[in-house]
């Protein structure tokens, strides 16, 4: 196990490496030059634009400004903005608002997903098992904006029982909408997941010993039958913390969230490289954590499993 | 099962909800009763406001979003009445010119203070001058400086700066202080009201990396705090001095991801001003809003720039160009593809400029399908037959262009396309490199409200603004004369008459006047008030009392 762990961390070094370096060109390789566009419609000063080019190190060559950029990682130094703040300042900002999106997502993804696809899975076959099949399918074929706007128009605009956007993104009672919406896609693929395995497994050989033996349902269902089930579940809630922090980017522009979808978008726009590159360089990071956390999880969910 | 059903059902309606009220509109909002109840003067005013690019550095806000903030903070010499662009006084007692307006002095009205108490004086004004204008210190308006003797020893074009200070800078006391300019240019007093003459305190340069996240101005609020990308606060100075004291007692700035989710918070009176309705409510939000609806024109023109660089502009007939001009409906497409969230441009200078003529450009800026197709026939026809019209498609240029060229199109024969650029740094790129293939498109804002920045700055053959190639001798005499011209009565003149020149030239078509298409709370007593900016003027926004 000790080397497995060692081995993956290992592993994500040439990742690690192989992203920010992708980035880093996909930035620069775009046309325009982000210092010129300050001025906008108006003339820029040469003189000006120089100076500026050079205190960004944006006059270097391509290579160099990279090494400079993963010289500096290393000591902890993620750049600055053109605004001349720290970008490490501008992620500590943002990243614990978007983690706590995520963490109200994550939640009613696997209560309600989980719950949804156990409740459905048991009645296989049933009015309600084609009742959640119904629902989750609408549910997927509508993207998330859409979803957005008409949660904001429906229950903030039209009934007003919530604030059409977040005022405080540290409240995690207004996180609620934008998490749920956040939430719903992914709840919907649970739920289906849930459902499918749960039908499966109850047709198993350990489900019919456990009932032979006289186990109360209770026990049947929630240890044996869970547990079972749950690998898929955990693999697919793995790869949705990226999927989340991605999608944050739309429901962050739509209830106000100032997150680090914001934080990217807005970075994008003005073609800051340094907090791109910055921003993506932490996602891969999580996600890396994320894929080593869940192939762990393997492990307690089914003793059987070993790790090489 | 039941639950799963009614979900459905509960979606379905909300989305034929949706559709009606997006055709109907709501009006609930219709009778607003702005002017009932009363006025709080210490009432605190929330306003929308992007994160600033750049430190709040009085020279360094180049966008809107930090320079909204500064005006706030800062007062300089002199300021202009809205709508008609007439030269105030703030700071300053008096700006006068010698003979040739070559040399201009500088009277400040004494008992000034800085938020930090200590006094405003021709020096705060002249070090902060000095030190904008250094290349090193990395101002993005530093060339707002150019026109004082001794400017190229601060900010050369290339190396370091030989000086630290400006030779053309003297201060002869305490509260007066000589401007020595490198020519003569009588419009001089109009360019001192923008934000990069602001003064600077003592303090701000011992850290001006620090000042820029805390700035101490000499406006009418004293900045508090700012939460980056959050909220910037700034409350009533009650020390203040100038003639535009705040009605209000604060604003709170607050950033919004986009402009639906302010224009949401404005319905619900979150939020007490926008600074644009979003693009998929400009038609109903008349109808949402009823009074507190605003729809105020400001001093900007919108038109498309032939590249004379090209072989198809190089020695093309201006009469081709006229034709063009004329092939456009303007009226029509402003009223209907824009929403009129424009108006039609009839000269090359804005409305509330000084020197603005109606109808300058005569018929030309009218639509005439017969005449603009003989005009283009007498011109030699349009080189191949086709234009194209750049723009970026990270704004919502790409409908009016379209509108534009099919105008042509259908009057003239003429083959028209919109040429797409990814984002403004593309377009830009494409622009300074005269890589255009055809024609761009060309914005323009006033800096200070005089014609000249309509003409000189954008058309003259060395202005920095001048990116198709345009080049006119007889032009560039003219406003060179101009500047030069005794009192400013004669310069806007001679401007008019260089306008005559351009008409017959075409170096772009004017397309529209922008509009501020925005819209005020519940909680603002009265109606806000524009400058000609086109930002309001907070000072003078007053707050509902609470019940």
């Amino acid at each position: 196990m000790g080397r497995y762990v060692a081995r993956r961390l290992l592993q994500m070094i040439p990742v690690f490496i192989g992203t920010t370096l992708i980035i880093f060109l996909m930035v620069h390789i775009l046309p325009g030059d982000p210092i010129r566009a300050m001025w906008g419609d108006k003339a820029a000063d040469p003189a000006q634009v120089a100076s500026l080019r050079h205190e960004f190190g944006l006059d270097q060559p391509l290579w160099k400004q990279y090494v400079d950029y993963m010289a500096n990682l290393f000591q902890g130094d993620f750049g600055k903005t053109f605004g001349g703040r720290q970008v490490i300042d501008e992620m500590s900002e943002s990243f614990p608002v978007t983690l706590r999106l995520t963490a109200v997502a994550m939640l009613i993804e696997i209560i309600v997903g989980i719950g949804l696809g156990a409740w459905a899975g048991l009645r296989a076959g049933k009015a309600a098992d084609t009742g959640v099949l119904i629902f989750t399918l609408i549910v997927i074929s509508i993207p998330v904006f859409v979803l957005g706007f008409l949660a904001r128009f429906v229950l903030a605009d039209t009934l007003g029982w919530v604030a059409p956007n977040v005022q405080d993104s540290t409240d995690y009672a207004q996180l609620f909408l934008p998490g749920f919406v956040l939430a719903m896609l992914s709840m919907a693929y649970v739920a289906r997941l849930t459902r499918t395995t749960f039908a499966e497994n109850l047709r198993a050989d350990y489900m019919r010993t456990a009932m032979a033996k006289g186990l109360p349902r209770r026990r049947i269902v929630g240890v044996h039958l869970l547990r079972n089930s749950l690998i898929p579940v955990v693999t697919f809630l793995g790869t949705d913390v990226g999927g989340f922090i991605g999608g944050a980017v739309v429901t962050e522009g739509i209830f106000n969230v100032q997150g680090v979808g914001n934080l990217l978008f807005k970075a994008l726009q003005q073609r800051e490289g340094s907090t791109i590159v910055g921003v993506v360089t932490v996602f891969v990071l999580v996600i890396l954590v994320i894929n080593l956390i869940v192939d762990l999880l393997y492990a307690v969910l089914d003793p059987r499993i070993r790790y090489a | 099962m039941r639950g799963a059903k009614s979900a459905k059902w509960v979606a379905g309606a909300a989305i034929i909800a949706l559709a009606a009220t997006a055709c109907g509109g709501g009006d609930k909002d219709g009778d607003s009763g702005m002017n009932s109840g009363k006025a709080d003067p210490n009432g605190i005013l929330t306003a929308q406001l992007g994160e600033p690019q750049n430190p709040l550095q009085p020279a360094n806000a180049k966008e809107s979003q930090g320079s909204r903030v500064l005006r706030t903070i800062f007062s300089g010499l002199v300021d202009y009445e809205p709508g008609t662009g007439k030269l105030t006084y703030v700071n300053a007692e008096s700006v006068t010119p010698n003979e040739d307006s070559s040399v201009w002095t500088v009277k400040l009205k004494p008992g000034w203070k800085f938020h930090d108490g200590t006094p405003v004086t021709a020096k705060s004004y002249v070090d902060s001058w000095n030190w904008s204008a250094n290349v090193k210190n990395n101002q993005t308006n530093s060339s707002w400086f150019q026109d004082i003797k001794g400017y190229e020893d601060v900010h050369p074009e290339k190396g370091d700066p030989k000086s630290d200070k400006m030779s053309g800078l003297k201060i002869v006391d305490e509260n007066s202080f000589t401007i020595t300019l490198t020519g003569p240019v009588s419009y001089f007093a109009y360019k001192l009201g923008y934000d990069v003459w602001a003064p600077l305190p003592e303090v701000f340069f011992k850290d001006p990396a620090a000042a820029g996240q805390k700035p101490i101005g000499n406006g009418p609020y004293k900045f508090v705090s700012w939460d980056h990308k959050k909220l910037i606060k700034v409350r009533k100075f009650d020390d203040y001095q100038g003639p535009n004291k705040a009605k209000n007692g604060g604003i709170d700035f607050k950033n919004y991801t986009t402009a639906e989710a302010a224009y949401s918070d404005l319905r619900s009176n979150n939020l007490d001003w926008i600074e644009q309705v979003p693009t998929t409510s400009l038609t109903s939000y008349k109808q949402d809003l009823g009074d507190r609806a605003i729809d105020a024109e400001y001093s900007a023109v919108q038109s498309i720039v032939p590249a004379f660089y090209t072989k198809q502009f190089k020695d093309i007939d201006p009469k081709v160009i006229q034709g063009l001009s004329m092939a456009i409906d303007r009226d029509t497409i402003t009223k209907t593809v824009l929403h009129g969230t424009r108006t039609p441009a009839d000269s090359y200078v804005a409305r509330g400029v000084l020197g603005y003529k109606p109808g300058a450009l005569g018929d030309i800026t009218k639509f005439d399908p017969a005449k603009a197709k003989k005009l283009i026939e007498e011109g030699g026809g349009v080189p191949g037959n086709k234009i194209s019209i750049q723009f970026n498609a990270d704004q919502s240029h790409k409908p009016w262009v379209d509108a534009v060229c099919n105008s042509i199109r259908k009057a003239t024969g003429v083959e028209c396309t919109g040429d797409s650029k990814p984002d403004f740094q593309a377009d830009l790129n494409a622009r300074d490199n005269k890589q255009v293939k055809s024609m761009y498109r060309g914005g323009w804002v006033l800096d200070y409200p005089v014609n000249s920045n309509f003409m000189r700055d954008l058309y003259g053959t060395t202005a920095a603004g001048n990116t198709s190639g345009y080049s006119n001798k007889e032009f560039d005499e003219l406003a060179a004369k101009a500047d030069k011209a005794k009192t400013l009565d004669e310069t806007v003149k001679m401007y008019q008459e260089a306008e005559q020149l351009l008409k017959n030239d075409m170096p772009a078509i004017p397309l529209w006047f922008y509009k501020n298409n925005s819209g005020q709370s519940e909680n603002v007593f009265g109606k806000i008030v524009y400058g000609q900016d086109g930002d309001p003027i907070f000072t003078d926004v007053q707050v509902k009392a609470k019940k």
